[in-house]
């Protein structure tokens, strides 16, 4: 407990010191060793005993975690480290690999500058690894590559100490090819990975070695010298002679930015406000008497303190019994605890400077994704963008009619403290509905409720969350309001895929600048006044207004974007979630009179011209799909091949590695329930898989009726398909 | 409807009308209470197959459909927006029977009327309207602003909130503003709404003050100010003030409405400081 006191009190001091901090993440595709990296990391800085690391998993806090072996929440906990005589501070978030939690991977990328991408030696580059590549690119977050396993290389492959190097060579070739598809500039001016420079660190994180080529120059033990250790099963010996947290640590500090160097960066990626006014300088200089600019990344329950919110502070200090502001919240919250994470552990401290990661209890108000300030009108944090979207739903019941009201409560709780999670109540029918990434997202969530929050409840069977589109132009149609006095003219088309890329990965967004915005749009292949006219953007989805000189059209527009949102929740065809189409407002008639045009008349007359322009374009059901990723036995193989094959699933590649064979396919999503069972029959148990999001497609024509149907009836809709007629008529 | 109703009412000595069967007929009902509907009216009412009324444009203060329903001696269906607006199914029957429809005030001054009236015809329905006091003459009656002078009217709706964000509509200040160019005082209605309720002055000169202050087009803070509340009562309230005071005067219930007057002719400014005791000053021609 001493050596823990004596952490807490030297973290306090570095805390001030943003040049001597690092914030990173760890990041891996699933079973790559994330968790034990971090646990052999935390027992060499004298968090956890040596003994236990390795075993205790430590940073999987969670009981379902450790269950299951893999990571769930991102744990955050800070330690010290001491390089060329200075001590550093290193924050450091552990992050799921499975896709169904990409959401948390996504959400640590922004409070991090720097990412360590572990990839197996073995295996290599696999599907995951790029997408987290990717994620940590879109957010400026640096990586540097721990290349994991290298035992398993010498000691399972057999390899030579010549095929090793080479072996070694091409897991960095190909995570090199991959940063430089994804974002060259970045990769010219640095960013490349280099062994020889010193970014690539090869070893063990089970076996609590590595080295790097500076490290080689410093210790002289050299690959060849690895090799015999591994070779003659002395790896205790190598740990003690190159021990993996002193490595990779000594590599983080030399080869990520703090703080300071980060955040003049990264603030232009994440923060479209005007970078010359007092806020903006404050974030780009992490300047700790600015206003406070905290966003919060993670939320989760402490029995004791209630709600912790985690977020990296990029300006301003954090001190007990502020009054902050929640962005969408009109009340003020007021900070109670203001700490730090050492694992499951929270600390409190006095005070936490910008540029840091911190933990704070007292903001009621505060979501996944809140933009939280001293000031009232900060403009916020652009949102978290998800690799992946919610595609799967289950309806949520308690098993006992006396939990309603708590069960209203936890899904509230679990859908804060998750913004992956999406719940919605349906109105017709009473029932809570969860829609995740995933099957297993959605299980694991399930068993949250029941065994933390106490809650028994039934779910239903899942069920694929579908898209609206439009196929083709239609319009302009005419809606009327209710009381006749008013009329909105409106056509409908597609967006392009290239316009949907933007709005997705937050390229384009209405916080940004117009200029700015209109220029995308336009190199997108907007026409000028269809650029200058965007009034809202709603999921990828566009709202645009192409009338001229209409009188009392600016203070109704705020109607008609609702009348707009209002369709884009949930389409004329199935009320599902609309996808990249494009609304555009040509005419409009109003009555003189403000009270004749006021929500009740304007939202409902153009919800419905929009509804029935969108059902004169080829209005259709878009289905989720999933890259599905299977490593079997050769002799295995048929097996898993006519699994994908029966479930419209496409296979794409085939390779050999050894003997196993590597399938990667894609498949729909509303195919793949129970694929876990089935494929696990199929194979004798000796496929390993993973899946990964793949985007929306078209749903056959020949299935679209069905499935409507199906959607409409599940809903309380009447079944048969709607006419455009049915929301014009008179 | 039982007879002793028709012994409680006045007594008026009804012949049916061959002309006016088969038709719809539009009844303006007044301001305040049961008896402000015309003899006419209240002939055309009693007369009738069918009785409806709506109330959700404007309603009578001093009354309530059951009382309504004991004078006129008839049962009155109520019709709500939607029935008026949406599905005029109940329009129907005007073309066989004798049909009328009560409004508050006077029938047309309310634009849905003059919808549904254009309605009836394209249904080959016939219609006329029998008017009612209007508060359109109610106000220059009450205040001795000349009726001559008045500009476009507005609406002061309630605000509207979404998402955080509070939606003030400007169009009464700006038609405001655009009659005082042409020096002409401007009427202005307060919303009446099912759930928000019935604004008040107070609430509306608030509304306005607020988009004054920063619009700055007009003082209107020192601008004089006319309320005017329960029109039609045997005690409606009438006062002039400058509308910084004006929004601290309380009028006490419903139905309020709000002149902002252009430049005043003499004749009208003695007007207000006799009958709606504005303050003394604006006799003064130098102000």
């Amino acid at each position: 407990m001493g050596r823990r006191k004596k952490m807490v009190e030297r973290v306090t001091v570095l805390m001030n010191e943003p040049e001597n901090i690092r914030n990173i993440g760890i990041v891996a595709h699933i079973d790559h060793g994330k968790t034990t990296l971090t646990d052999n990391i935390l027992a060499g800085a004298g968090m956890i005993s040596k003994e236990l690391a390795g075993r205790q998993l430590f940073t999987d806090s969670d009981a379902e975690e450790q269950e299951r072996g893999i990571t769930i929440d991102s744990a955050c906990v800070s330690m010290v480290h001491e390089f060329e005589d200075d001590e550093y501070l290193i924050n450091l978030i552990d992050t799921p690999g499975h896709v169904d939690f990409g959401g948390d991977v996504t959400r640590a990328m922004r409070a991090v500058d720097g990412a360590v991408v572990v990839v197996d030696a073995v295996e290599g580059t696999m599907p995951q690894t790029e997408t987290v590549l990717r994620q940590a690119l879109k957010e400026h977050v640096k990586p540097v590559l721990f290349v994991n396993k290298v035992d398993r290389l010498i000691n399972e492959l057999q390899v030579d100490a010549q095929e090793m190097q080479i072996r070694l060579g091409k897991v960095i070739d190909h995570v090199n090819k991959l940063i430089k598809g994804m974002n060259e500039e970045k990769y010219k001016s640095g960013w490349r990975m280099d062994a020889a420079e010193g970014t690539v660190v090869f070893g063990s994180a089970l076996y609590n070695w590595a080295i790097s080529v500076p490290f080689m120059k410093k210790s002289g033990i050299g690959f060849n010298d690895v090799y015999n250790y591994c070779k003659e099963e002395n790896q205790k010996e190598l740990a003690e002679k190159c021990p993996l947290h002193e490595v990779l640590n000594d590599t983080i500090i030399r080869f990520l930015p703090n703080p300071l160097q980060a955040q003049k960066d990264r603030v232009n990626v994440i923060w479209h406000g005007d970078k010359e006014s007092q806020e903006g300088k404050d974030m780009l200089t992490a300047n700790r008497d600015g206003d406070v600019a905290l966003m919060v990344t993670n939320i989760s329950m402490d029995p004791h303190a209630g709600e912790v919110a985690t977020g990296r502070l990029f300006s301003g200090t954090l001190k007990r019994g502020m009054e902050l502001h929640v962005s969408g919240s009109s009340k003020t919250n007021r900070l109670q605890q203001v700490g730090i994470f050492m694992g499951p552990e929270r600390l409190e401290v006095e005070k936490i400077p910008g540029g840091n990661i911190a933990a704070v209890t007292g903001l009621k108000d505060a979501y996944v994704g809140a933009t939280v300030s001293s000031k009232t009108d900060m403009i916020p944090f652009e949102s978290i963008k998800h690799a992946s979207e919610p595609v799967v739903t289950v309806a949520v019941e308690a098993k006992h009619m006396k939990d309603l009201p708590k069960l209203v409560e936890v899904l509230r709780q679990v859908a804060k403290e998750d913004n992956t999670l999406k719940i919605t109540i349906n109105e017709e029918t009473g029932e809570h509905l969860m829609s995740g990434m995933g099957e297993l997202h959605l299980e694991v969530i399930g068993h949250r409720i029941e065994r933390d929050k106490g809650v028994e409840i039934t779910t239903s069977p899942p069920i694929v969350v579908y898209r609206e589109t439009v196929l083709k132009h239609a319009g302009p149609v005419e809606g009327k309001s209710p009381n006749r006095h008013n009329r909105f003219y409106i056509e409908v088309e597609p967006l392009s895929n290239e316009v949907v890329d933007l709005i997705k990965s937050g390229e384009v967004s209405m916080r940004m600048p117009e200029l700015e915005r209109r220029e995308k749009f336009m190199e997108a292949g907007f026409d000028k006044d269809e650029a200058k006219g965007i009034s809202t953007i709603y999921e990828s989805n566009i709202l645009i207004d192409m009338t001229k000189g209409i009188q009392y059209l600016n203070e109704t527009m705020e109607l008609v974007i609702d009348g707009f949102e209002e369709v884009m929740v949930g389409g004329p065809l199935s009320r599902e979630p609309c996808q990249a189409i494009k609304v555009k407002l040509v005419d409009a008639k109003l009555h003189e009179d403000a009270v004749h045009r006021g929500p009740a008349q304007v939202i409902p007359a153009v919800r419905s011209a929009i509804q029935a322009a969108m059902l004169s374009a080829d209005d259709t059901l878009l289905e989720p799909y999933q890259k599905v990723f299977i490593q079997t036995p050769q002799n295995n193989m048929g097996g898993a091949t006519s699994e994908i094959q029966g479930r419209r699933g496409v296979i794409n590649n085939m390779t050999q590695e050894g003997d196993l064979t590597i399938i990667e396919s894609r498949a729909p999503v509303a195919e793949l329930f129970g694929f876990a069972g089935d494929i696990r029959s199929a194979t004798e148990g000796r496929a390993s898989w993973s899946t990964e999001f793949a985007g929306f497609e078209p749903l056959p024509m020949s299935k679209l009726k069905e499935i409507v149907t199906q959607i409409r009836q599940r809903k309380g809709l009447k079944a048969e398909m709607p006419k455009s007629s049915d929301f014009i008529g008179q | 409807m039982p007879k002793s109703h028709f012994l409680e009412s006045p007594e008026i000595f009804i012949l049916p009308d061959p002309k006016t069967t088969r038709m719809l007929t539009f009844i303006g009902i007044g301001l305040y209470d049961e008896k402000d509907i015309s003899v006419k009216g209240l002939e055309a009412v009693r007369r009738a197959d069918h009785v409806y009324a709506e109330f959700y444009t404007s309603s009578l203060m001093g009354t309530t459909p059951e009382k309504l329903e004991t004078f006129y001696g008839r049962e009155i269906t109520l019709l709500d927006r939607e029935d008026v607006e949406q599905q005029p199914e109940w329009l129907l029957r005007a073309r066989t029977e004798d049909v009328v429809f009560l409004t508050g005030g006077d029938a047309m001054v309310s634009t849905t009327h003059v919808d549904l009236r254009m309605r009836a015809h394209e249904m080959g329905i016939e219609t006329s309207i029998i008017h009612g006091p209007s508060i359109m003459s109610a106000v220059p009656g009450l205040t001795g602003l000349q009726n001559y002078r008045f500009g476009r009217s507005a609406t002061i709706p309630h605000p509207y909130t979404h998402k955080g964000r509070t939606i003030i509509s400007h169009t009464p200040y700006d038609t405001i503003v655009s009659n005082l160019k042409t020096d002409l005082h401007t009427l202005i209605f307060l919303d009446i709404d099912p759930e928000k309720g019935y604004m008040t002055i107070q609430e509306g000169v608030e509304l306005l003050l607020h988009i004054d202050s920063q619009e700055k087009k007009i003082d209107l803070a020192r601008r004089l100010g006319v309320g005017v509340a329960r029109a039609g009562s045997s005690a409606p309230v009438v006062r002039a003030l400058p509308m910084d005071e004006l929004v601290d005067f309380d009028f006490g219930g419903p139905l309020h409405i709000l002149v902002v007057p252009a430049d005043l002719h003499f004749m009208e400014a003695e007007a207000l400081v006799k009958l709606a005791k504005a303050p003394g000053n604006i006799l003064d021609p130098a102000r």
